[in-house]
């Protein structure tokens, strides 16, 4: 695996209980030029992410959790997972991914059967850059072209890859080594807030004009350089 | 060519009538749209997933059912299972027929819960039914020399 290949290619990591729709995301990112590794639980998503589970957090709650013994250089760029699987559900995964050092950088999107206006706000106050009713389409898979179009924009320096990354996403990615956090998003007026959450990244997109978008890299080997 | 031409115009008589009469909806038109040359089956084979799963979802559901002891909490997440797959592939009175059998699942109401059942299992045969041969009917348009028309 060729690492231009990898700079060039946005991978995703999608999450879903059901082989069906497990098949069909993965298909939508793929027709989008993405890369796609697909798992059936949020267990298995940590897994794949190289974050172990409960044993790590207590003997070093401090420490990123990852486990450099087997830790390939996973490079996952957006997370899409369902909310309903048994054993840890999308939301608990969305937590452990915040709570993660690591990790908490990923974008990460839920997707649900169910339109439960308080699950969609708990999700986005968690840290869920996007809720997306299910079934999944092309055209929300699209949505996040024009945010991406918006950043190749304004990075003109760099000519940058085609790839599916929204506003938010590249924002997140970028910010992790200079901005401390993110406030959470609270607005839960409608499910798709592909609108406000645009309008508001605007204004931090402006401040972080300056930074170099060397988005893809630093994150492990940063990470393993701190230990 | 004459041939083509009528098997293509049934291919797409009998596609507008599984619309009109509600057997698919939007989501099937949404699974035409992922297939290309890259993946000239991807329909065939998310449909065939779907036969698999919903013929041991119908099994597991009858089994439940059948329980000295009903675990409602089991057969609600079965249902909800095969509403969520059969909203995926687009199969829209399968569905619908899920969405009324949780409520029954809520209420613990066995009787409720049993005749859904059997309305699920009705659904599901008929749209199986369609689906084949609507499959069948593409293989004989490619067999003929013809290509598939798109219904958009």
């Amino acid at each position: 695996m060729g690492m231009a290949a990898a700079d060039l290619q946005f991978h995703v990591l999608a999450v879903d209980d059901s082989l069906i729709d497990r098949k069909l995301i993965e298909r939508l990112f793929k027709i989008s030029s993405c890369q796609v590794t697909t798992v059936e639980s949020g267990s298995k998503a940590l897994e794949f992410l190289g974050l172990q589970q409960e044993h790590d957090e207590q003997n070093n709650p401090n420490q990123p959790c990852v486990s450099p013994s087997n830790q390939q250089e996973v490079e996952v760029n957006l997370i899409i997972t369902d909310y309903c699987m048994p054993g840890m559900t999308g939301y608990d995964l969305l937590k452990k991914i915040k709570e993660s050092s690591s990790l908490r950088n990923i974008p990460v999107v839920i997707m649900s059967s169910e339109n439960v206006p308080s699950r969609i706000s708990r999700c986005l106050e968690e840290g869920a850059e996007e809720f997306f009713l299910k079934p999944v389409r092309l055209s929300d898979v699209n949505k996040l072209r024009p945010h991406m179009k918006k950043t190749k924009c304004k990075s003109h320096k760099q000519v940058e890859p085609e790839i599916i990354v929204t506003e938010e996403n590249q924002e997140s990615i970028e910010i992790a080594h200079v901005v401390p956090s993110q406030p959470p998003q609270t607005e839960s007026d409608t499910v798709q807030q592909q609108q406000s959450q645009a309008n508001s990244n605007n204004k931090r997109k402006a401040m972080e004009e300056n930074l170099s978008p060397d988005r893809t890299r630093p994150r492990f080997s940063s990470l393993t350089t701190a230990l | 060519m004459e041939i083509v031409g009528k098997l293509q115009k049934q291919f797409m008589d009998f596609m507008s009538s599984l619309y009109r009469e509600g057997f698919l909806d939007d989501q099937f038109l949404q699974l035409q749209k992922l297939q290309d040359e890259s993946n000239p089956d991807f329909v065939v084979e998310v449909v065939s997933l779907f036969f698999e799963d919903s013929e041991k979802l119908l099994n597991n559901l009858a089994m439940a059912l059948q329980q000295q002891v009903v675990d409602f909490k089991q057969v609600d997440a079965h249902v909800h299972q095969f509403k969520g797959s059969s909203s995926s592939i687009g199969a829209q009175r399968v569905k619908n027929a899920c969405v009324g059998f949780r409520n029954f699942c809520e209420e613990k109401n066995l009787d409720g819960c049993m005749q859904c059942l059997q309305h699920a299992k009705h659904e599901y045969f008929l749209v199986k039914n369609k689906l084949e041969t609507l499959f069948r009917l593409e293989q004989q348009i490619l067999a003929a020399g013809g290509t598939v028309p798109i219904i958009s």
